[in-house]
């Protein structure tokens, strides 16, 4: 992991260089949160709104869901890091076989 | 060091197999439950052939047929060929990566008493009122209308130990995943360990939706719900996707193993690296992806249309050419080898044209206008005894020929062992092989007699002969191993002679911490390379150390009991017996205060200490 070496006991660790990389991880973080609170807002709004079809607004807010779910993944758990290969192989071989069997419920079955 | 060498009495050695958290030890414990099933599930085969063996017969009546044949494909599925594949998986997977034991070897316990007291459950059913009689595949169609308890004792027994398998999946994932020794990069692991890994990886997808299935029936069946009850708007076919997203990665868990096995003795006895390693990893990979996009492939006769049943006949021989890789890839790894005829190596030869009948007709069932003519005959049933008998069955014997030096310190004979292969392999084929026809000559699957003068009978008592030469086989090979374990005589490391891979560098059985000092792993098959500069061990990767190792415990086997005790409490509720719901309770208090006893009394485990490890003959190496 990246910050994995502020914890470390090695004195020759360049403290700059440490300073850098969690100024930059907490301005990726910031940014992501706020990101998350302003696309809250718009899926509020696009309930608020009147004139909008539920045609609409449906997938659109299952959309802004999705984008929360990658910026909490990513930048909040720290997926985007290094080490994170084994659970986001496992995460997206989960979702492709989750979406695979909905996707075949809704086509073949339901309708 | 006395402490651990102590002769131990019944009791001990009962109480000490009871609370064993050890991989290896819970290996036999899978072994042996799982040939217990094997052995109940090959009777419900013999009186299967008994009563098609001459038309008309009376031997059982049909609705004792129909509870045969459902136990004898569940317990064959789930209860014995799945636990032998656990049982291999456990023994030798740790070795292979040079591991102490596995991530959670407590949870590792749990598991195991998990799939046994499911199972003892489901063959309890024969002694209240009648087994599961709604075939393996427990249609809701059928699974609904089933009169008693059958399909009861099925979803609950299937339940319990479907948790146990998946705990065990998750539980294998993180072992390869975090307890590799250095050097063991993923790219270096033995194959075996790579189709356990996605075997694995295979089990934590496919389980959840079999378990959702059966939540529905087990609510449907026992508290009045509706999912599959279609005067009520539910929908039965659910139940078939739902049991096929499972049903066929369930397939692959079984196959997939068996190519590890089979990968790892062609290397062996060929005295020749596995050729195309690479390709090999790849195709397993491949085949575990695709074996989620096939399932519809059982059901093309449902009417899901002709889009449908064509996506899925085209992803369904797609699968062929990963598999077709894997064949050529073992085909060229014999080539040019110096091949020694041992019983191993005679299972896994008679393995590759076997299953390779069972490819090709696998292939013929996927032309989905075709199924229509194979669809519920016998010609499916041929096929996939070709694919689970030649392939998984062939590698559960190769597998306990192989790996009984390893896992119980002696070598089983390989007179009686190629005499077991040989009565098995003639008596495979001849059950077997004459089946295609009889689909192809219209005998349906699942009925329990025939009339004479219809062309059935000379081939169905051919296949009775055969299944008899198959049960043969098997009493030879619970003879040997009788004898074997009399006389008791030790092999050393590699008893082999060519061992290539981490296991054949541990003494036979190894010890209980399994590597005094892990392993330094240089290369794909470590210990060979070694061999090959002259050394007689592993470089050690560090200096000798305490090593610190799990406590027993009995708290796995109280978690299943309760379980086991909650189901009896969940399936009489619907015959308003009064005891039923204290019983339910009763099994779930034990259970869950065994799981809090667990979580709140700290378990720390023990150290061996160095100065232990150290005997007079192996001071140890420093690193």
């Amino acid at each position: 992991m990246a910050n994995s070496q502020l914890n470390s006991g090695n004195p020759r660790v360049d403290i700059e260089y440490r300073r850098k990389k969690s100024a930059e991880e907490m301005r990726h973080q910031v940014v992501s949160f706020a990101l998350m609170i302003f696309l809250t807002l718009i899926a509020f709004a696009a309930v608020a709104i009147k004139g909008f079809s539920a045609w609409f607004i449906v997938p659109f807010i299952l959309l802004l869901a999705v984008v929360q779910v990658i910026f909490q993944l990513y930048y909040f758990m720290h997926m985007s890091h290094k080490g994170h290969e084994a659970p986001s192989m496992f995460l997206y071989s989960g979702l492709l076989v989750g979406l695979v069997t909905v996707l075949a419920f809704s086509t073949i079955i339901w309708w | 060091m006395s402490t651990y060498a102590q002769k131990k009495g019944f009791g001990a050695t009962i109480w000490d197999y009871l609370t064993t958290v050890d991989h290896k030890k819970i290996a036999i414990l899978y072994l042996i439950a799982g040939g217990l099933f094997f052995v109940v599930g090959g009777l419900e085969a013999v009186f299967i052939r008994i009563q098609l063996a001459v038309p008309n017969n009376d031997f059982v009546s049909a609705g004792l047929f129909n509870e045969i044949i459902t136990m004898h494909g569940t317990t064959m599925i789930f209860l014995a060929a799945m636990p032998l594949v656990f049982a291999f998986m456990n023994a030798v997977m740790p070795l292979q990566i040079g591991a102490r034991d596995v991530a959670f070897p407590f949870v590792n316990a749990l598991g195991f008493w998990l799939f046994f007291f499911g199972g003892v459950f489901l063959n309890l059913s024969w002694f209240f009122d009648g087994a599961p009689d709604a075939g393996w595949t427990s249609y809701a169609s059928l699974a609904m209308a089933s009169k008693g308890h059958g399909v009861d004792f099925y979803v609950l027994g299937l339940q319990i130990s479907g948790l146990g398998t998946l705990i065990g999946g998750i539980n294998f994932l993180v072992t390869i995943i975090n307890m590799r020794a250095p050097g063991m990069t993923y790219m270096r692991m033995p194959l075996f360990t790579w189709t356990t890994f996605v075997t694995s990886a295979l089990i934590l997808f496919a389980f959840p939706p079999l378990t959702v299935g059966l939540v529905l029936m087990m609510f449907d069946r026992m508290f009045g719900s509706n999912f599959f009850v279609t005067t009520m708007g539910g929908n039965t076919v659910i139940w078939e996707h739902l049991f096929w997203i499972f049903g066929h990665p369930e397939v692959y868990i079984l196959i997939l193993p068996a190519f590890g096995i089979f990968s790892e003795i062609f290397p062996i006895f060929s005295r020749k690296r596995l050729f195309g390693y690479s390709s090999m990893v790849f195709a397993t990979v491949l085949i575990g992806f695709l074996g989620f996009m096939v399932w519809a492939h059982h059901m093309f006769t449902t009417g899901l249309g002709p889009v449908a049943n064509a996506i899925f006949a085209v992803a369904t021989m797609a699968i062929g050419v990963p598999t077709g890789i894997k064949i050529f890839n073992w085909l060229l790894t014999i080539w040019g080898g110096s091949v020694k005829f041992t019983t191993p190596m005679h299972w896994a030869l008679a393995f590759i044209p076997s299953f390779l009948a069972g490819g090709v007709t696998g292939v013929m069932l996927a032309a989905a206008a075709a199924d229509y003519q194979y669809h519920d005959t016998y010609f499916v049933v041929a096929h996939f005894h070709y694919v689970i008998v030649g392939g998984v069955v062939f590698a559960i014997f190769a597998g306990t020929h192989l790996y009984w030096p390893k896992m119980f310190g002696t070598m089983l004979s390989e007179t009686l062992g190629k005499i077991t292969f040989w009565l098995f392999f003639i008596g495979f084929h001849m059950t077997f092989f004459i089946q295609h026809f009889l689909g192809l000559w219209g005998m349906p699957r699942r009925v329990f007699t025939y009339l004479p003068g219809q062309g059935f009978e000379t081939s169905n008592l051919i296949s009775s002969i055969g299944a008899a030469f198959m049960s043969l086989a098997v009493i030879v090979l619970l003879y040997n191993i009788i004898m074997t374990s009399v006389k008791n005589v030790k092999v050393g490391n590699d008893p082999w002679g060519d061992g290539r891979t981490l296991e054949w560098s541990l003494p036979s059985p190894p010890p209980f911490y399994n590597f005094k000092q892990l392993p330094l792993v240089r290369g794909l098959d470590a210990y060979w390379l070694e061999k090959m500069d002259g050394k007689k061990g592993m470089t050690p990767a560090e200096p000798l150390g305490d090593i610190h190792m799990p406590n027993s415990s009995i708290l796995p086997f109280v978690i299943a009991f309760g379980l086991f005790v909650a189901a009896f409490g969940a399936l009489f509720n619907m015959d308003d017996k009064a005891w039923s719901v204290p019983v339910l309770i009763i099994g779930l208090l034990i259970t869950f205060g065994a799981m809090f006893l667990r979580s709140v009394k700290d378990d720390h485990g023990f150290h061996i200490h160095k100065e232990e490890l150290i005997d007079d003959e192996d001071k140890g190496v420093k690193a």
